[in-house]
């Protein structure tokens, strides 16, 4: 398999404050990958680094084998390496049709086509078709910023899929969803990925759902990338134990079959 | 909705045709009205077209003055000709915003605004100042030729009207068209959440930069249109900036649901102003301003909320 994503010597620091250290990172086509870590280790400061927001202070980045370094996020998006927000990043006033209406338009016209009717019935057609695989069809017709907190990350992370990403990057999927909701959303989330075959990597800070999805482990500490294993030899690593879960592991006794998420 | 004429390019081509029918029974002065109308008008189209985006400026009788200017200089020096006179104040105020619009694109909010007056006010003074352009007393404009055929006095104006009409109909399906435009529908994307739209893939400045000049060759066609309809054009009621004052508040007189809500509201603003000034003439901008509150208070969407039934937000603009 080749590798999609390729970070050699990634480095950030803001000052005296070293964010992100040395990091080197491979991601194969296919993958399924958990990123863990406390608050500051740098995971955020990870994603807007490959993805054009923050300029690094040094390093390689490749994406399908070529450099994004230096690339405006626009940029970096058109290429197929697309994200997600820890708080979703939606259209307030608009529908949220209307809101998966702009990203298609978006990702479908350039250039002059840009002039274009942006509400065509076969373009409306796959809107609806993309809402009814992340489960927010029935609120087709609400304004977003009246969405329970659900729905407005499956509609963040719908708008964010519409380019068909070679790589996806979830930042923090179930920040801000109750503990009952949150395996019913990632279902949704990875059921709708899986059907699209896209690579992704998502920060996460509930093992449980860990355990449950990923298939391999980037453990983050201090700027640092201290794991980079299979799930199960990651969660087990005495460092990762020590420095990332510590006591807050939870048991796995409770929310197992948690509800599913609104919509 | 995807058919290209849907009802309000069908209205407005119903309001061209009327236009147009009820030509022989306008009286001169109300002509005079309607073409300062569709002037100013034209500028709020404008201002319309970055109010979607959450812009607004306060300058752009800069681009308002340019376009009058142009249209001098091209009847002086080019060639005497309406067409051809609109064509170069289309091209002077679309180079100069193009060319500004490297510096405010990277600008919103207050900033924007008050930038805009101050290049507005720069022209103000170089246009006061300098006397090859007739300093403050400005430069005529003659009747100009179309297509070779010189027409004067009344006949003048009706040329001018015929030529106004059209070109207004032209520029405001276009605008229209543009909003219902996957690039229009950016708009709104930009005054809600520029990131969204970045992680999209599509630049929110260069939105921002491509509405400035569609702003700007409205306003300059606007300028051209008053310059033709005065017969003069001068710093004073071209570039200073109560004239970019005037244009904000028609367009909040009007607001922002229809392309053709902006000549509504130029109109009632004309008629407004004429009325205030004949019968209070000490007292008219004391009438302009208690209008502005009123409008503000209880039509904080403007008169095109009239027609669509009041208290809908600006949720509901047309798409």
């Amino acid at each position: 398999m080749s590798n999609v994503l390729s970070v050699r010597g990634l480095a950030k620091s803001f000052g005296g404050v070293v964010a992100a250290a040395n990091l080197n990172v491979d991601i194969a086509e296919g993958e399924t990958i958990g990123v863990i870590g406390a608050n500051g280790a740098g995971k955020t400061t990870f994603i807007n680094m490959v993805t054009g927001y923050l300029p690094p202070s040094s390093g390689a980045i490749e994406f399908l084998g070529r450099s994004i370094v230096g690339l405006a996020p626009r940029d970096v998006t058109r290429l197929g390496l697309c994200r997600s927000f820890q708080v979703a990043q939606v259209f307030p006033t608009e529908t949220v049709f209307d809101n998966l209406l702009t990203a298609y338009g978006v990702a479908e016209e350039s250039g002059l086509s840009l002039l274009r009717p942006i509400h065509t019935a076969e373009r409306a057609a796959r809107v609806d078709a993309h809402l009814a695989r992340y489960q927010i069809a029935s609120y087709r017709d609400t304004v977003a910023s009246a969405l329970p907190q659900g729905v407005r990350k499956l509609l963040d992370i719908a708008m964010a899929t519409v380019r068909r990403p070679k790589l996806l990057m979830l930042d923090e999927p179930t920040s801000g969803i109750s503990i009952e909701e949150k395996f019913g959303l990632m279902d949704i989330i990875m059921a709708a990925l899986r059907e699209e075959r896209t690579t992704v990597l998502f920060i996460e800070h509930d093992m449980e759902i860990v355990e449950r999805y990923v298939s391999r482990v980037l453990a983050f500490y201090q700027g640092e990338i201290i794991c980079d294993a299979p799930a199960a030899v990651a969660l087990e690593d005495p460092k990762v134990k020590a420095y990332v879960i510590g006591r807050q592991h939870r048991g796995r006794s409770h929310a197992k079959g948690g509800g599913h998420a609104e919509g | 909705m995807t058919r290209l004429a849907d009802r309000t390019v069908i209205g407005l081509t119903l309001a061209l045709v009327a236009l147009f029918a009820a030509m022989p029974f306008i009286p001169n002065w109300m002509m005079f009205v309607f073409l300062q109308s569709f002037a100013r008008g034209a500028v709020a189209l404008g201002l319309l077209v970055l109010w979607r985006s959450g812009l607004i400026s306060f300058g752009h009788a800069l681009f308002f003055a340019t376009g009058a200017y142009a249209a001098v200089f091209v009847q002086r020096m080019v060639v005497d000709d309406a067409l051809a006179m609109v064509a170069g104040g289309l091209v002077a105020s679309g180079l100069l915003a193009f060319v500004l619009g490297f510096l405010l694109r990277r600008y919103r909010g207050i900033f924007f605004a008050l930038l805009n007056m101050a290049f507005s006010m720069v022209l103000w003074g170089l246009l006061a100042k300098t006397e090859a352009l007739g300093s403050t007393d400005g430069l005529g404009i003659t009747p100009p030729a179309f297509f070779g055929m010189k027409f004067t006095g009344d006949e003048g104006k009706v040329a001018i009207y015929v030529l106004a009409v059209i070109l207004t109909w032209l520029f405001s399906v276009a605008v229209h068209l543009y909003m219902r435009s996957t690039l229009g529908a950016l708009s709104n994307a930009v005054r809600e959440n520029e990131i969204r739209l970045e992680y999209l893939g599509y630049s929110a400045e260069r939105v921002v930069h491509i509405k400035y000049v569609v702003s700007a060759l409205l306003a300059g066609f606007g300028g051209v249109i008053m310059g033709m309809t005065v017969g003069v054009v001068d710093p004073e009621s071209m570039a200073f900036w109560t004239v970019s004052g005037e244009f904000v508040f028609i367009t909040i007189l009007s607001g922002t649901g229809n392309v053709a809500a902006t000549y509504v509201g130029a109109f009632v603003f004309e008629i407004i102003r004429s009325v205030a000034f004949q019968y209070y003439p000490k007292l008219w901008q004391l009438i302009m301003g208690g209008t502005l509150l009123l409008i503000i208070m209880f039509l904080p969407n403007g008169l095109w909320s009239l027609l669509r039934g009041r208290g809908r937000g600006h949720a509901t603009e047309a798409k």
